[in-house]
């Protein structure tokens, strides 16, 4: 029995950097260019018959050369069978071709990971913004430099004091300004 | 004159066109020759329409902007977000443990089925296999949420398409059941019940729960069949959802359906059957599947379903076997409770798992399960430290959603709220 990694390799010559069998899961690394007619031939080919596209994401590696990695999770409801596909997106060309022509599940989950992670997707019928306001430009949450507290306005409100990576804010420390709740002396004027 | 011409007439006027194909507002004169150029009986324009985030049917807080053609709907665009929180986000930033509280407000109407989701992931990647009664009161209570998730569809459904009775019925029976949860963990909603290992170690099941639950599932058929007295051949009921929102099989797949929706276009498809877990494979229970794909098929999925539910946990209380309810991990689970307040070096150990957590090896695995609104799947990616490096939520209500312009092309704007109705959409896992 060929593993899943060889039979892409041999139809689709030059796709395949690698592949991981772990916790009872197939990963396979596809060449970044290669990514649609690879999930076009696994969505096709009647062995194998990935019917689903279950979930697209993407994991950001700051320390690594390509930084992000481009996460395919596939389903064949035929065969019960589960494969995950991945591409490496470097920053400098922040971009992948999209799957929506292959499975018009990916149209929202790539805009979610476009929203999110910066990664353009070549080709997507609807590029834009989902969970984040549309001008939003704070940069993107889910990238590791983004801090969790958020940054911009945000760190701007008084009655929470900005916070630092390495540094935990204690209840104490948040200055409780009570002028503003004592009742206010021309009160009866107004 | 024929009856399709008469439909073309009424079209013309901005009457009620119930086909996809039917007539609309910009349909010539009736009448004029082939071959001419033909002009519109009126001005016509297209209108768009807001509708939410704020609406009382909108399930929570989504926008949907709306083209629409005299009633007809163009096409829809959902507008997500209004309810994004960064759960992700969050979650790198804390200990496996503590992710669980999070994951209840994700579909917070079943927020057990999420817990036994976020655990079995990380049950996955620590290679952990809970007690056996662990995994039977873990199945009877995702379960009971099960029939909750249901009923409280049911109920806001038929809210929403104008029946109003049958929600306080099914808001009567999901009370029941609240109760139990409340006996169990103490919570209603945000139970976090499931714990990585077992289930809460202070709630096991206890003979009264059983026998309450027992008592609910000799009444819920009953129950059941009363709410079917009032749907199933109710006129209003039918008319608003049959051949309302169809979507075919195959587009059903492609577009990521899972769950009710997916079954409800004949796809025989139940992650529980597909990669059982807890004792789904050891229960005799049938996968109901629909065959129109439209909304009416998807209530029927939803009834049956429930059916099925009262079926397994009935077998599941016959079966229950005696053990413990979680499983001694030292440096993963707490030690007992009698131990840590007479024994030092358990206090200890607590203490660490209590402020630490614990580490799971490095990898990344990806673990799907079958809740109430279809495959909930969480992705955690490990870097070897007690949080995890990326968890991401595969959100089955966010998924559905990107079927919705597909599916409600075509149709009135009054089938709108039925249309995100029949996803059994919930904000909170949609936007996580």
């Amino acid at each position: 029995m060929q593993s899943i990694a060889e039979l892409i390799e041999q139809h689709i010559p030059g796709a395949v950097r690698g592949a991981v069998d772990a916790f009872g899961e197939q990963t396979v690394l596809i060449a970044r260019e290669m990514i649609v007619p690879v999930c076009r031939w696994l969505h096709d080919a009647p062995e194998l018959a990935f019917e689903q596209l279950s979930d697209l994401t993407a994991v950001d590696w700051p320390e690594q050369a390509e930084r992000f990695e481009v996460v395919y999770q596939l389903n064949s409801l035929r065969y019960h069978r589960r494969l995950r596909l991945k591409a490496r997106v470097p920053l400098s060309s922040c971009e992948i071709d999209s799957v929506v022509p292959v499975w018009q599940a990916a149209n929202f989950l790539e805009r979610e990971v476009f929203d999110l992670f910066g990664i353009r997707f070549c080709q997507h019928p609807d590029l834009r913004r989902i969970m984040m306001p549309e001008e939003y430009d704070e940069g993107y949450p889910l990238r590791k430099d983004f801090p969790a507290a958020g940054k911009g306005w945000r760190n701007t409100f008084k009655f929470w004091p900005a916070m630092e990576p390495g540094r935990d804010v204690m209840l104490t420390e948040i200055p409780i300004d009570a002028s503003g709740l004592a009742p206010s002396k021309d009160k009866g004027t107004s | 004159m024929t009856t399709e011409q008469h439909d073309d007439e009424r079209g013309s006027f901005g009457y009620i066109v119930h086909e996809p194909e039917g007539g609309s507002a910009t349909e010539v004169a009736p009448g004029s020759a082939e071959g001419e150029e033909r002009q519109p009986l009126f001005r016509t324009e297209d209108l768009l329409l807001n509708m939410g985030p704020q609406h009382p049917a909108t399930h929570g807080v989504l926008r949907v902007v709306l083209e629409l053609e005299g009633e007809k709907i163009i096409k829809a665009t959902p507008y997500l977000g209004y309810l994004h929180r960064g759960t992700e986000k969050l979650a790198e930033n804390k200990m496996y443990s503590q992710v669980i509280p999070l994951t209840d407000r994700l579909d917070y109407v079943c927020a057990m089925a999420n817990n036994y989701a976020y655990v079995r992931a990380v049950e996955k990647l620590m290679g952990i296999t809970v007690p056996e009664r662990a995994e039977y009161v873990r199945t009877i209570v995702s379960e009971m949420q099960r029939i909750v998730g249901h009923l409280f569809w049911l109920g806001t459904q038929a809210l929403d398409i104008g029946a109003m009775t049958i929600f306080f019925w099914t808001f009567r029976e999901r009370e029941l059941l609240l109760d139990l949860f409340e006996a169990l963990c103490g919570a209603r909603l945000t139970v976090s019940y499931f714990r990585v290992g077992g289930i809460d170690p202070q709630g096991d099941l206890t003979p009264e729960v059983i026998a309450k639950l027992r008592t609910f599932l000799t009444s819920f058929p009953a129950k059941l069949e009363e709410y079917e007295g009032l749907l199933a051949e109710n006129r209003i009921w039918l008319a608003r959802t049959r051949n309302i929102a169809v979507i075919s099989a195959e587009d059903a797949v492609n577009f990521g359906l899972t769950g009710p929706a997916l079954r409800g276009s004949g796809v025989a498809y139940d992650i529980r059957k597909a990669e059982p877990y807890g004792v789904y494979d050891r229960i005799e229970w049938e996968v109901p599947i629909g065959s129109h794909g439209d909304t009416y098929d998807r209530y029927w999925v939803r009834m049956e379903e429930m059916r099925q539910s009262a079926r397994i946990l009935s077998q599941c209380l016959d079966r229950l076997p005696k053990g413990p309810i979680m499983i001694d991990l030292p440096g993963v689970t707490y030690p007992r409770r009698d131990k840590v307040m007479t024994d030092m070096e358990s206090l200890i150990h607590h203490f660490k798992v209590a402020c630490y957590g614990f580490e799971t090896p490095p990898g990344e695995v990806y673990c799907g399960t079958e809740t109430p609104k279809g495959e909930l799947g969480f992705y955690l990616v490990s870097d070897g430290t007690n949080k995890p490096y990326r968890m991401r939520i595969r959100a089955p209500s966010f998924v559905n959603m990107g079927a919705f312009d597909h599916m409600a092309r075509g149709y009135l704007i009054a089938d709108i709220v039925t249309i995100f109705g029949t996803y059994d959409i919930v904000m909170g896992e949609c936007d996580r």
